[in-house]
């Protein structure tokens, strides 16, 4: 009995055996043995946290490349080292990533349903569709609380919800449940890369923001006292605060909100305030960087734009070579803006500070001339960023502009720049009505000159920032306008002594939707003078990118720039890529920055992936249903003036700075004033628990 | 007629899970998605009926023989687990789509008492091999069914507000229960 048992379970064993041990030859399918191993040293727990079905499927997704190695959500940094080893890959520090809530509206987003059964943000979202009036904002219900298996999120007190990072494992547990996609995982280098969306809660001043710097964060980082998370949430996007909060026109100013109820926040100011702090505090605050991947990228131009691609690079990762034509890097900051509006040992000071990031300068070489974008291939760069500027100058095509004593405002500004003779007059007239223009007549007058501005529409159309007119106009700028140049009488020297103008009506408005300036037939008139100082706008010089066959492998545009796509910035050579003025002509600082990032995010994708995302919500306008104007219940607050530093006799006989900083409580009361905006909802009141700077030190309650 | 009424006693008044108790473990572990739970009631009928069949002619033609009734059990288990390993691999090859989405629950039905419940169930009630199949494809229907309508609850469940120290396999416990006490509606109609 026994035997025949152990006889018959044996040999249905042995029948099993054979039949598994033959199938297994016939059905044999090849399984990459990493699975195995990277199975081995993940923590085990089949927690599902990583979105995996346990720990095996997590391992298939590792070896299929579709996970980190940081796939293990409770494994920390000892099992992805472990799993990078297995995988071959080299382990450095792993970023810390966390989930990042970008709604702050909760209560102050009206609801415009009234809500019934169950309490569930996904329910809600599928029976009402935009339950609260904002189409994108939190619903409050807290279905991604119930969904972090690690506590570490939590409804705050004002209705939306709240992580501790210190919890947070970075899982995406709560991102999956998010009907609203409110909550995202970021890390740093999400964050720089990650372009504005209409989908993502951007306050008009955000959207208007050619860099897309997120203005309400910092501005509540200030008026929390954080300047340090200020200058880093200013650096996601831009390399330079210091400057740009000297010298930005701030077009998000005039999309702020605040402006309906009283005068728009003053944004720039905040900005700058939080740059001067870093360096009046002689330490510079540490910029974190990934570490280097070995990758060679060239940036062509060490003006904003290439600065600003340059610096991005590096903190991804990458050995960016700025290669610059002038004698130190800046571009028209250095060159174009004149030292009382950027004094140049600020400049400087910011300019050392990204520099120190690790990167390399060869200056006084000059595309075109000394290399060509072979050399830099054959160098090993493995993409290029062409960053050159627009530095040659529209001409007035009238008789004898090519006479002594006519040069372009740029030039001027040029010569002030590097020290050297300006060979300008005693009587000068600018032509022309930008800020060149207008940076021109400043300068000319610090340099002891008469100065007449003369421009061929009248001054409420002129495009120079209103602040820099008046500021022109104090200094003794006069103005001339509605006039135009018609002729330039010179001596027989060859020297400039008259110049011949005609009054100009406007007429109908032209495509630019301005009225067109008409001449008045013979109202010509002659006003005296020896210098000309032109500034009627500018293009860039393309000619570098021919060679000496006339052929050029990238396209141009029928404004004379470098043609690109809009949002990848990737030219008709899949390696090169362009920003700045080169790409849009004679534009914003801000607008170079911000490009530079934006090509920096796309050398990056076509590096690592060969292809370039475009995500499909892009923001490129202003959201329309985000620019309402009535902006109710909200309490009237005073804008501290703009600090001056010089007065009127300094302001016009030395180059010294013009504008000052707010002081500490004057930047915090201003930062109060700031509503918080989202796309909809913004702070009715003060929030009570803030410091009332009407008097100055009382907590108010 | 017959295969009627078994089939029916099969899929409600003597369902596997909520009138044996058999195959808790997967019940409660794979009802969160119905999706998923389709998935598995899937696995199961198919594996289900190979197994019953297979040990149906085990026993028939090697233990009742021999005498050896008392081997039952883990004669069975042999060769389902032998059985559940040859269409892993099988599928892994032939149908690999089908591998993929039956993931994790395909090694899960190894363990699966269940599957070895049918088998038994099948020799004790003495049915032909035809009856077996039937029986153990109505079985295997009957553990869907219950899997699928409790993840549907699930669902709706995960979307309510529960009192923390409820919610997740305590609740899911819970309405078990009372979809257990739902079936016992059907108890006398067939046996
Ligand atoms: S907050 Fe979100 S990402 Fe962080 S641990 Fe919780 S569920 Fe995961
Ligand atoms: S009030 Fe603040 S958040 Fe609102 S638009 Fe103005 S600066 Fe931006």
């Amino acid at each position: 009995m026994i035997v025949t048992s152990v006889l018959i379970l044996f040999g249905i064993g042995l029948v099993a055996a054979v039949i598994l041990a033959v199938a297994s030859k016939v059905l044999y399918v090849y399984e990459d043995p990493r699975i195995a191993e990277v199975e081995s040293v993940l923590a085990g727990a089949n927690c599902g946290g990583c979105g995996f079905p346990g720990c095996a499927a997590a391992a298939q997704g590792v070896v299929a490349g579709k996970a980190g190695a940081n796939v293990c959500v409770i494994g920390g940094t000892e099992v992805a080292q472990n799993v990078a080893a297995i995988m071959g890959l080299e382990f450095s520090v792993m970023e810390k990533e966390i989930a990042f809530v970008d709604c702050t509206g909760g209560i102050r987003a009206e609801a415009i349903y009234r809500y019934e059964g169950v309490n569930d943000c996904r329910a809600q979202h599928m029976l009402y569709k935009g339950s609260k009036m904002c189409p994108e904002g939190c619903l409050g219900f807290g279905t991604c609380v119930d969904a972090c298996q690690f506590g570490a999120i939590e409804m705050g007190p004002y209705g939306y919800p709240v992580v501790n990072p210190d919890l947070c494992t970075a899982c995406g547990g709560c991102v999956q449940v998010c009907p609203r996609g409110v909550i995202t995982i970021w890390g740093r280098t999400a964050r720089i890369q990650h372009l504005n969306m209409v989908t993502d809660c951007l306050a008009p001043c955000r959207q208007r923001c050619p860099g897309q710097i997120n203005i309400p964060r910092y501005i509540e980082q200030v008026s929390r006292g954080d300047y340090a998370g200020a200058l880093e949430t200013i650096r996601e996007r831009i390399p330079m605060p210091l400057s740009i909060g000297r010298v930005c026109p701030h077009p998000c100013e005039e999309a702020c909100r605040r402006q309906h109820v009283d005068e728009s926040i003053g944004i720039n100011m905040i900005k700058r305030f939080a740059a001067d702090w870093e360096m009046n505090s002689g330490k510079r605050l540490p910029i974190p960087c990934a570490p280097e991947n070995g990758r060679k990228v060239a940036v062509v131009g060490g003006g904003p734009a290439g600065i600003s691609c340059a610096y991005f690079l590096r903190r991804l990762g990458y050995s960016p070579t700025i290669f610059e034509s002038m004698p130190a890097l800046g571009g028209q900051l250095r060159y174009g803006i004149p030292e009382y509006r950027l004094p140049k040992a600020i400049l400087d000071w910011e300019i050392e500070g990204i520099l120190a990031l690790g990167m390399d300068v060869r200056t006084e070489t000059q595309f075109g001339r000394d290399f060509t974008l072979e050399d830099l291939t054959d160098q090993g760069f493995e993409a290029v960023f062409l960053g050159i500027g627009a530095w040659k100058n529209a001409s007035l095509r009238i008789e004898n502009e090519d006479a002594e004593g006519v040069l372009t405002g740029t030039e001027l500004l040029t010569r002030v720049g590097i020290g050297v003779d300006t060979g300008i007059g005693t009587k000068v007239v600018v032509i022309g009505g930008g800020n060149t223009a207008i940076d021109a007549s400043r300068t000319s007058v610090r340099l002891g000159t008469d100065v007449t501005l003369m421009y061929r529409r009248t001054r409420t159309e002129m495009p120079a920032n209103e602040e820099e007119i008046i500021g022109a106009e104090e200094e003794g700028v006069k103005y001339q306008f509605l006039a135009a140049p018609k002729r330039i009488l010179v001596d027989d020297a060859g020297r400039v002594t008259h110049l011949e103008y005609i009054r100009m009506e406007l007429g109908e408005p032209d495509q630019s939707g301005r009225r067109r300036p008409e001449p008045v037939e013979g109202s010509e008139a002659l006003l005296e003078c020896d210098t000309i100082l032109t500034a009627i706008g500018q293009k860039p010089e393309l000619d570098c990118l021919y060679d000496e066959n006339g052929a050029c492998q990238l396209d141009e545009t029928r404004w004379r720039t470098l043609d690109a796509h809009p949002d990848t910035l990737q030219t008709a050579l899949p390696h090169v890529f362009t920003g700045g003025d080169m790409y849009t002509g004679p534009s914003l600082v801000i607008t170079a920055l911000g490009q530079g990032r934006k090509a920096a995010r796309s050398i990056n994708q076509f590096l690592t992936s060969g292809m370039i995302s475009v995500p499909e919500p892009l923001q490129r306008d202003l959201i329309p249903y985000t620019m309402f104007k009535d902006v109710e219940n909200v309490n009237p607050k005073k804008k501290p003036p703009m600090p001056q530093l010089c007065s009127m006799e300094d302001r016009t006989c030395t180059f010294n700075e013009v504008e000052g900083t707010l002081s500490e409580e004057e930047v915090k009361q201003e930062a109060c004033r700031c509503m918080r905006c989202g796309l909809t909802c913004y702070n009715r009141n003060p929030e009570p628990d803030r410091l009332d700077f009407s008097e100055p030190g009382v907590k108010k309650d | 007629m017959d295969y009627f009424v078994l089939i029916i006693a099969a899929i409600f008044v003597n369902n596997i899970v909520l009138a044996q108790y058999l195959g808790n473990c997967p019940f409660i572990g794979t009802s969160k998605e119905s999706g998923v739970a389709m998935g598995m009631g899937f696995a199961v009928v198919f594996v289900a009926v190979m197994a019953a069949a297979i040990t149906w002619c085990v026993q028939k033609y090697l233990l009742t023989p021999n005498d050896l009734g008392y081997l039952q059990t883990i004669a069975f288990i042999l060769v389902i687990a032998a059985l559940v390993q040859f269409v892993e691999m099988f599928l892994k090859k032939v149908i690999p789509p089908l591998y993929k989405s039956l993931g994790i629950f395909l090694p899960l039905i190894t363990t699966n008492c269940a599957v070895l419940g049918i088998a038994i169930i099948c020799q004790r009630e003495e049915y032909s091999l035809m009856e077996t199949v039937i029986f153990s494809l109505a079985s295997g229907a009957g553990f869907m069914l219950a899997l699928v309508v409790l993840a549907t609850i699930r669902e709706r469940l995960e979307i309510s507000r529960v009192p923390v120290s409820l919610r997740g396999t305590p609740l899911a416990l819970i309405m078990a229960g009372l979809m257990s006490l739902a079936f016992f509606a059907f108890k006398g109609m067939a046996s």
